[in-house]
Order: C-alpha cells, then sequence, then structure tokens
C-alpha cells in the first residue's frame, strides 16, 4: 500500500490508526485482567487491623516512600540483608502499595519485628540519636499528635470497596471466618473497627505512652507488622519458583 | 526554513505535494542504523524462544532456558526465571559456595575453637560485621559501645544476661525484656533518697551520711525495696533476670560518672527509680539462620567483654 493512499483516505487512516493503537492497548489491558494468576498461593497474608491501616496512611503522609522502598527483590545480596524475597501476596491488600524504585534509605519491606517498639519510637523521633551516620529527617511530632480515628470506617470502606475484603455485614464477615479464621475477622469487621483500634493500640503500646493513642502508635504497629504475615519456614526453597 | 538544497531532484520524495510546493523527502535511513535494528529483531526472536515471553491464554510461553537447582537433595528444573536463579545462586555461586566452605567449618566448631582459631576468628569478624551492622548496630551501635540509656554496651565485660557464648547464643535466639518497676507507688522521696545513696556507696562513690546509708540498705535488702531480688545481696547483679551489677562504676541507663557532684548522682538514681525501666531486645530465631546466630554469638564475645 502506498503511502499517498493512506495519507489521502481519512477513512482508510483512522481505521489503520485504531488497529496500530489498539495492539498498544490490548498489550497494556490484557494482563490486568489475568492479575488474580500472578499472587502466590500463599497462607497469612490478611489485610491491615484499623490501627495499622492509620499508620499506614500515615506512612504515606509523611512521604517515607520517597527514601523507603517496600520491595525485596530476588537476589542474593537482597536475600543476605534483608529476608525472603518480597511476594505479589505480601501487597495484594496495599492501596497503593509501596514497592518503590528508589532506595535513599533502606528497605522495609521485613522491618517488622527487625528492631524493638523502643528504638521504632527513638528513631522516628530522633534518627541520629541512635544511627549517627542517619541522614533520615526526624518526625518528633508523631508522638505528640494524637491519632485521629473518628473517620477510621469511612476509610476501610473506601478499601472494601477497591476489593479489600473488610467486612461489613455478616455474609462478608462469615466469609472472612473462613478465609481468614474467626480472630482475623474480627479485626477486619468495620463495625467494630474503632474499638478494634483503640483495643490495640492499649495493648501494643506501641509509643510508650499506655495514656493516649498518637501517631506514633500507629506508625509503629504498621512498620512492625511489615513483612511478617507470612512464615516462609512452612515452605521449601522450590515454592515460590513455581509461580514464575 | 533555510534555502532550498541544491540536491533537489537527487533524493526522492514520498511523491506528493501540499500547498502547491510543498514536498517531503524520503530519504533512506543510514545503513549502520538499519542493520542495527535488524539486529534486534534477531535478538527479540532468539529472546522469546529462550525466556518466558508471551502470554498466551491463561500461561505464557516459558522458553527453552532451563535452571536447576536443589531442594533436599533432590534435583528440580524449571523454566529461566530470576526465582530459581537466585535459588541456584544461593546454592551455587562461586562466593555462596566460598562462604559455605567456612561456614561448614564453623557449623563444625565449638565456640571455643572458633574463638581461638585465627583462620576462624578472621572470618566470623568479616562475616557478621554486615548481619551485626544490619540487625544490631542500629540499637548497640557499630563498635558495640551501646548508648547510656537506651541501649546496654556489648564491647565491655559488664553483662546484664551474661557474657558466656551459651548466654549470648540465648539472648540472640529468644531475646530479652528487660524490667525494672517504677517505685513511684511503693517509696516516697526521702526513701529513694536514702537507696539512691546507698547504691552510690556500694559503687564507690562516696557522700551522704552513714545513717542514709544504713536505712537505703535496709530498704534494699528488706521487703520495702526487695532491689536484692533482683540484684542480689550487695547488688552484685543477676544475669538470670538481666539485673546488672551495681557494685561498679558501668552504669547502663544513666551517666552517673560524668555527673556534676553527688547531689547530681543522687538524683539520677532517683530518676531511675521513679520511672522504671522497661527495654526489650526482639528474638532473632525466626530472622537469621541457626549457623547466622552462631557467627553472630563469636562476633559479639569477641566485642571485647566475652566470658
Amino acid at each position: 500500500m502506498k503511502h499517498e493512499t493512506v495519507e489521502t483516505n481519512a477513512g482508510l487512516l483512522i481505521i489503520l490508526t485504531l488497529a496500530v493503537i489498539s495492539v498498544g492497548g490490548l498489550v497494556e489491558i490484557v494482563p490486568l485482567f489475568y492479575i488474580n494468576d500472578t499472587i502466590e498461593d500463599v497462607e497469612g497474608v490478611r489485610p491491615y487491623t484499623p490501627l495499622e491501616q492509620r499508620g499506614r496512611d500515615i506512612y504515606v503522609r509523611e512521604g517515607c516512600y520517597t527514601c523507603h522502598s517496600q520491595m525485596i527483590r530476588p537476589f542474593r545480596d537482597e536475600m543476605l540483608r534483608y529476608g525472603h524475597y518480597s511476594l505479589a501476596a505480601e501487597s495484594q491488600f496495599d492501596h497503593p502499595f509501596q514497592w518503590g524504585s528508589k532506595r535513599t534509605g533502606p528497605d522495609l519491606a521485613r522491618v517488622g519485628g527487625k528492631y524493638s517498639n523502643e528504638w521504632q519510637v527513638q528513631h522516628l523521633i530522633d534518627p541520629r540519636s541512635v544511627v549517627p551516620e542517619s541522614i533520615m529527617p526526624g518526625y518528633p511530632w508523631l508522638i505528640e499528635n494524637d491519632l485521629k480515628y473518628s473517620d477510621i470506617q469511612a476509610r476501610l470502606r473506601a478499601l472494601r470497596r477497591v476489593g479489600v475484603p473488610y467486612s461489613l455485614n455478616d455474609e462478608e464477615y462469615q466469609a472472612n471466618v473462613e478465609r481468614f479464621g474467626e480472630e482475623t475477622a474480627r479485626w477486619l469487621d468495620i463495625n467494630r473497627a474503632e474499638e478494634n483500634l483503640v483495643a490495640q493500640a492499649r495493648a501494643g503500646n506501641y509509643d510508650g505512652n499506655p495514656s493516649r493513642i498518637t501517631e506514633m502508635d500507629a506508625l509503629v504497629a504498621y512498620l512492625q507488622v511489615l513483612g511478617t504475615m507470612v512464615d516462609f519456614t512452612q515452605y521449601d526453597d522450590g515454592y515460590f519458583v513455581q509461580f514464575r | 526554513m533555510s534555502k532550498p538544497t541544491e540536491k533537489k531532484g537527487a533524493v526522492q520524495t514520498t511523491g506528493h505535494a501540499w500547498d502547491g510546493d510543498l514536498q517531503e523527502y524520503n530519504n533512506p535511513l543510514p545503513r549502520w542504523w538499519l542493520w542495527g535494528f535488524y539486529a534486534t529483531v534477531v535478538f527479540a526472536v532468539v529472546y522469546w524462544l529462550m525466556y518466558p515471553a508471551w502470554p498466551v491464554g491463561n500461561t505464557f510461553t516459558k522458553g527453552f532456558n532451563t535452571i536447576t537447582f536443589e531442594v533436599d537433595g533432590e534435583e528440580r528444573t524449571t523454566h529461566w526465571n530470576t526465582r530459581a536463579l537466585l535459588v541456584r545462586d544461593m546454592q551455587s555461586s562461586p562466593s555462596a559456595v566460598r562462604q559455605r566452605e567456612f561456614l561448614e567449618q564453623i557449623a563444625a566448631a565449638s565456640y571455643e575453637e572458633i574463638l581461638t582459631d585465627a583462620d576462624k576468628l578472621a572470618f566470623v569478624r568479616s562475616y557478621a560485621h554486615g548481619i551485626y551492622g544490619d540487625f544490631c548496630a542500629a540499637c548497640h551501635q557499630v563498635g558495640g559501645a551501646g548508648i547510656v540509656g537506651l541501649y546496654p554496651n556489648l564491647a565491655n565485660d559488664d553483662w546484664l544476661w551474661g557474657g558466656t557464648v551459651e548466654r549470648i547464643e540465648e539472648t540472640l535466639i529468644q531475646g530479652r525484656l528487660g524490667y525494672m518497676p517504677s517505685y513511684r507507688e511503693t517509696l516516697n522521696a526521702d526513701q529513694m533518697t536514702d537507696v539512691a545513696v546507698y547504691v552510690l556507696s556500694i559503687a564507690g562513690y562516696e557522700g551522704g551520711d552513714a545513717d542514709a546509708i544504713g536505712r537505703g540498705d535496709r530498704i534494699f535488702h528488706g521487703a520495702e525495696g526487695g532491689c536484692f531480688q533482683c540484684h542480689n545481696v550487695g547488688g552484685v547483679g543477676r544475669t538470670s533476670q538481666g539485673a546488672p551489677n551495681l557494685t561498679n562504676n558501668i552504669w547502663q541507663i544513666i551517666d552517673v560518672p560524668n555527673a556534676a557532684d553527688h547531689d547530681a548522682r543522687v538524683e539520677l538514681v532517683k530518676s531511675v527509680l521513679r520511672n522504671g525501666i522497661q527495654r526489650q531486645m526482639p528474638a532473632f530465631a525466626d530472622r537469621l539462620s541457626p549457623i547466622e546466630i552462631k557467627v553472630l554469638t563469636a562476633y559479639v564475645h569477641q566485642l571485647g567483654g566475652g566470658q
């Protein structure tokens, strides 16, 4: 077909243009319909509790993701330093995910349980008091600010709308009991979100001050759960290979 | 824009004209570029054949390239992918193999052998330095000196939970909860002063009258304070409780040696009595492998204070 034929025939030009663009569209859009197939079959991953979810909101608000990634890549050096590489399953309830591709600070995908609560609090207030060479800014206001959680139900409902299995009615609750077990299902009940949040903050006392629920409580609760949901000892070395 | 080129007529045009005389050249691409492009096309085809590439229905073309690795002594072969590559790397990359050679020696050796053999000790120092830097240095600092008031010093021979290799290993595996109750409700200010004066006296600081020291002694060793239950009779410490030895001049929580005078020292000790202590070291059994814990134990032991 000659150049001139296409350029002088508007109808043909439109048809051919659509054909070319649709190739790009299909390549980008079709895989999204199969995205669930890429999530590994693994036990233990659950949506965040209300307190952890508020901590995650603060994590995003403070822009932690600009320096910290949450994705351990499948390389030997990363495995030796950070632990098992991240699975798609582990961020399936993250909206938006915090994978990231730039590390000014270390990766945080498995920071949960690595340091004590007291260390996390001290480090967030004044990083250089514990890591002299750190260039991380301090976040001292987190321990001053009371955690706002009056809108926690609305936040969880929004996540439910995009597919996170927080339960709003009895049917969804029963589905969660089946999927995650009774104890976890209780944490995911939107109707009980406020009392759950308060209960976890009281019991965990993440910021060292039991009399108040601060933003520090929420953020540390979130950091301490990162990467801890999957028990990797129950899978052998080759198990996750089959999903690629 | 510029003057019409003189080569007009020598180069092909696309064959159409706009606005009367506006034409478009149809210059051939440079040959090097064209061949480069063909080479990338050939490369792509080879790549598709060798590696995972095209989605097909619910699966994808996996390519002919394979990776073989071992699971529990059994060989497994899969199509090429980064996860399998990693498993193989962890098992048989040159540096992994070299490291394993040493790690096997360490696993087979007793702590006594590790700590007295120069080669093994050199390996421990270099291998554990990375683990220590990532997991321990955040609190205990790079050289193990800790931070007074926050995290214990590992480089001296004063141990809260014991400095033998067995105790260090236990600490790493199960973590520790350091706890001293607050005496805010139990003792009044005068009693706290008495206890503080007594504690300072056994640490070798003079000051405070003998009566106060005597009263403090009685509270320390009596039912009122009960301090001896953890800190032991005479305040020599009890590593099973993580209770420090109070009879030396090593201070973990308060900076007594740098205090201005005796009154300031008393105030410091009283602040501990008032507030109590609650510290936690995380357990590392789930995070570090047994051999990593062994190397780390030897490393911490040789930092300066191993017993």
